[in-house]
């Protein structure tokens, strides 16, 4: 049984009751099936290794995607 | 400038090797919605079309369309931009999570902005990022001030395309410096196009007849009365523009008329003073 994590994601705390991986956190935000990108702490989080990497705590998260821009 | 040096066999624009028959780039932004996006993008008959990478809302409904659904990279050259990037450095993080978001995708708009009031760009913080992205193997098309120096030094460092401002961005007020521009045509290889300051059909026409390799606007369009007739009016300035210039235009007499009927014949012959 693991601990409760903090993590800043997309700017904003946010607390999960265990650690995750980063395919477990896609579905948590309900944000499975789109199109995006995710850094981790300034660093890639490659969608290849979703189903592994996972989340630790204190860690700072960027989910990103494409909208409308010059 | 010498006109055939920069004509492809079928007068395609080429970056980084790969060509296109459109020479106008359009930008995404400020459309009152996708299918907005999705008309006027496919009436300026752009192939090329930028994106921004913004952080994803958190707890939005699902079934939220997407861009990329009304543009799919699979009919569209999707380049991702860092619009909003102040620093190299938060350039950089922009663009390698855009390549991972377009699958590995490594031509990229790269615009480092200096300060908020006026979206000059950061011309050091430019450079810096330039060589990084280059070195990491993007294909880098990178806005830039109309300095002839500065705009050389991007294609030294190997970018594909170099891509100055003819007015600030979003302020539609033309080409205000054409000869920077054309000293800019002048000194490089790599295809220049004139990126921000585009206001109406006319812009784009002279930015073309000047010899720039394309155009690439946002504002002009979305933010025109009837965005899907102002993106075809583009398209057509953009190819009369490149027509003429390729034509070569007449030489300008600024003292002495020339009329174009005859002069002999005349029924009623004109007095000489």
């Amino acid at each position: 049984m693991s601990a409760p994590i903090r993590v800043v994601l997309n700017g904003a705390p946010r607390e999960f009751p265990a650690t995750l991986t980063f395919s477990q956190l896609i579905d948590e935000l309900a944000l499975a099936g789109r199109r995006l990108a995710v850094e981790r702490n300034g660093e890639i989080v490659p969608r290849s290794r979703f189903h592994e990497a996972r989340l630790a705590d204190g860690d700072r998260i960027e989910v990103v995607m494409a909208v409308g821009g010059g | 400038m010498n006109a055939p040096e920069r004509i492809a066999a079928q007068d395609e624009l080429v970056i980084a090797g790969k060509p296109y028959r459109s020479r106008l780039l359009v930008g995404t932004g400020k459309y009152r919605d996708f299918d907005e996006t999705r008309r006027a993008v496919e009436a300026s008959g752009a192939e090329i079309v930028t994106v921004a990478i913004r952080r994803t809302n958190i707890g939005q409904n699902a079934g939220e369309p997407s861009l990329l659904d009304a543009l799919p990279p699979s009919r569209f050259t999707i380049l991702p931009n860092t619009a909003g990037c102040y620093t190299a450095e938060d350039a950089l993080r922009t663009l390698r999570l855009a390549r991972e978001l377009l699958d590995g995708h490594a031509l990229v708009k790269l615009e480092v902005l200096g300060d908020p009031q006026t979206l000059f760009p950061n011309m050091p913080e430019t450079l810096a990022a330039a060589k990084t992205l280059v070195a990491e193997g993007f294909q880098v098309m990178a806005y830039c001030s109309d300095d002839p120096i500065l705009a050389k030094q991007l294609e030294d460092l190997g970018c594909v395309a170099v891509m100055p401002l003819a007015s600030l961005i979003g302020s539609g007020m033309g080409i205000l410096n054409p000869w920077n521009l054309q000293i800019i045509l002048d000194r490089l290889s790599v295809p220049v196009l004139v990126d921000a300051g585009i206001g109406t059909a006319s812009d784009a026409a002279i930015a073309m007849e000047l010899g720039c390799d394309g155009v690439l606007m946002n504002t002009a369009i979305a933010k025109a009365g009837d965005p899907v007739r102002m993106a075809s009016a583009m398209k057509l300035a953009v190819q009369a523009g490149r027509e003429a210039f390729l034509a070569g235009r007449m030489a300008k007499k600024p003292y002495e008329a020339a009329a174009s009927s005859p002069q002999a014949g005349l029924i009623a012959p004109a007095k000489k003073a």
